[in-house]
């Protein structure tokens, strides 16, 4: 068994979804831990049968075949109980019955597409959409899940119990939506992957490895959308190209001890090219068409990242976009992105004057800015901001930053 | 916070004051820098240009070509800002760029809904 404990937990990550999607799908959504049921207890017959028997010569098929023996179980018991327990009962919906499960290729990547919109309706709240992404379609386990977001497998559960039973009470139906409500309901999914991304980027976990899974699967899902003609937008290529950039310096963020080694410092020989060029690739598929969403802005900023020697014509662009960014959105993070890009271009002095004017009283980040902004113009108020910034930093790694940048 | 609009206004029309293609550069460079910084204190709520043609209708259906011929300042855009008072919302508006211009103009006015004034 042990030869074959890797490659179980990475079909679980690419097949868990498949199984539930299709199942689901032809269950109904009301039937969603049924279909998690039926994924989960294939796995286990996996594990066991393939410790003992070794592995089958088409793993995949292998588990989907198990799926679908289970499912035609499960509907065969309901159909028992349907035609001789319950026969005065009305409300059983009568489609799933006879028919085949279907587990082509085409069907399997519809189903996954769609339980992507049903994960990602509006319902629901957007800690729920993730949650949900995180487990039908990422198939993650409920302890990863409330690692990544930094609190327990109590939480989480209730959490994903809840969103289920609002999804079944709304009677979400596991379809793509009509085509002129596709761009909105778009916009939640994108957001969901977006967020997800950055849970795995920003995480305050520790784990570096599932931070990466996690930024990974992000890119996976937005993949998936891209390859249906229905939802190969403009601007789910400028996530996609936003994600890539993003990272190819995830190897580059991070010292052996996992400590953040802040841009400046990257060793850019670690950047990830083939990334870059894939980021490259996207974003100029994302330029066809008229709309221009966050996505595009901040993938050309990411753009502008992957290129580490500074330019005017490089700072003058991050300042431009930033500007543009902030009048679609504001956000703590791109006002303090934005105020750097400012010193780049138009100098220190001219950026401690809009950075005094930002007003975040409680973001360290804010005041690391201010330090780095008076480094050099006046050194006393520069460490009095770094101190500032240490006392509200909250992670280790934060810390350690700011430290360093004190010179203790 | 309150709205106020700041309306800005040019002469469109002087052909010898209308800016070459590098000087609408810059000047466009500063404008978005200027609205970014508005934007980066959380404290922009829209705004749009406006195009040279237009209409001007009055009374007794009147229509004209617009904008105002007869002045030398016409409506070029306005953005929605949000500030705690008039002097804030104005000190946000003496940055703004068109001022370094002769004869240009910005106005900043309160924003009130019709039902409150």
């Amino acid at each position: 068994m042990t030869n074959h404990e890797p490659i179980i937990p990475h079909l679980f990550r690419t097949e868990y979804r498949k199984i539930v999607s299709v199942l689901c799908r032809h269950f109904g959504f009301r039937e969603i831990e049924i279909a998690e049921d039926i994924a989960s207890e294939t796995f286990q017959v996996a594990m066991q049968a393939w410790g003992l028997e070794g592995l089958p010569p088409n793993p995949a098929g292998w588990l989907y075949n198990t799926a679908k023996n289970k499912a035609k179980n499960y509907l065969h018991r309901e159909s028992i109980f349907r035609d001789n327990i319950a026969p005065g009962l009305k409300n059983i919906e009568p489609q799933a019955a006879g028919d085949d499960i279907d587990l082509s290729l085409q069907n399997i990547n519809d189903s996954q597409l769609q339980m992507m919109f049903a994960v990602c309706h509006p319902a629901i709240s957007r800690e729920a959409q993730i949650g949900l992404s995180l487990r039908i379609l990422c198939g993650f386990g409920i302890d990863e899940i409330a690692t990544a977001f930094v609190t327990n497998k109590e939480v989480i559960n209730k959490r994903l119990f809840r969103a289920k039973e609002k999804l079944r009470k709304e009677k979400v139906q596991i379809e793509l939506p009509p085509p002129l409500e596709i761009d909105a309901r778009l916009e939640q999914v994108l957001t969901t992957i977006y967020l997800l991304f950055n849970e795995g980027y920003y995480s305050v976990s520790q784990n570096n490895t599932l931070r990466k899974e996690l930024c990974l699967e992000a890119m996976r899902l937005c993949t998936m959308l891209i390859e249906n003609p229905d939802t190969n937008k403009p601007q789910v290529n400028a996530l996609l190209a936003l994600m890539c950039f993003h990272a190819s310096r995830f190897d580059a963020r991070m010292n052996g001890n996992g400590e953040i080694i802040l841009y400046d410092e990257q060793d850019s020989s670690l950047w990830n090219t083939d990334l870059i060029n894939k980021g490259g690739y996207f974003l100029s598929m994302a330029a066809q068409g008229s709309k221009l969403s966050r996505y595009h802005l901040e993938a050309g900023i990411a753009a502008w990242h992957t290129q580490q020697s500074d330019s005017p014509e490089k700072w003058e662009g991050i300042l431009h976009l930033y500007n543009q960014l902030l009048q679609r959105e504001y956000s703590p993070v791109a006002a303090l992105n934005r105020t750097y890009a400012v010193a780049k271009v138009r100098g220190k002095e001219v950026a401690i004057a809009e950075a005094e004017r930002l007003n975040l009283p409680e973001n360290h980040f804010y005041y690391a800015l201010l330090g780095e902004l008076y480094s050099g113009l006046n050194d006393d108020k520069a460490r009095l901001h770094w101190l500032t910034a240490l006392s509200l930093a909250k992670t280790d790694a934060d810390k350690e930053a700011i430290r360093k940048k004190l010179g203790v | 916070m309150e709205e106020y609009i700041v309306i800005m206004r040019l002469d469109l029309l002087t052909k010898e004051a209308q800016p070459s293609p590098e000087q609408m550069e810059g000047y466009m460079k500063q404008y978005h820098d200027w609205v970014g910084g508005i934007a980066a204190q959380n404290k922009f709520s829209g705004g749009k240009g406006l195009a040279v043609e237009g209409k001007v209708l009055k009374f007794n259906d009147m229509i004209t070509d617009g904008p105002f011929v007869e002045i030398k300042e016409s409506v070029a855009g306005f953005i929605i800002i949000k500030a705690a008072s008039l002097d804030e919302a104005v000190e946000m508006a003496q940055k703004c760029p068109i001022l370094k211009g002769e004869g240009n103009s910005v106005e900043v006015r309160k924003i009130v809904s019709v039902h409150e004034s």
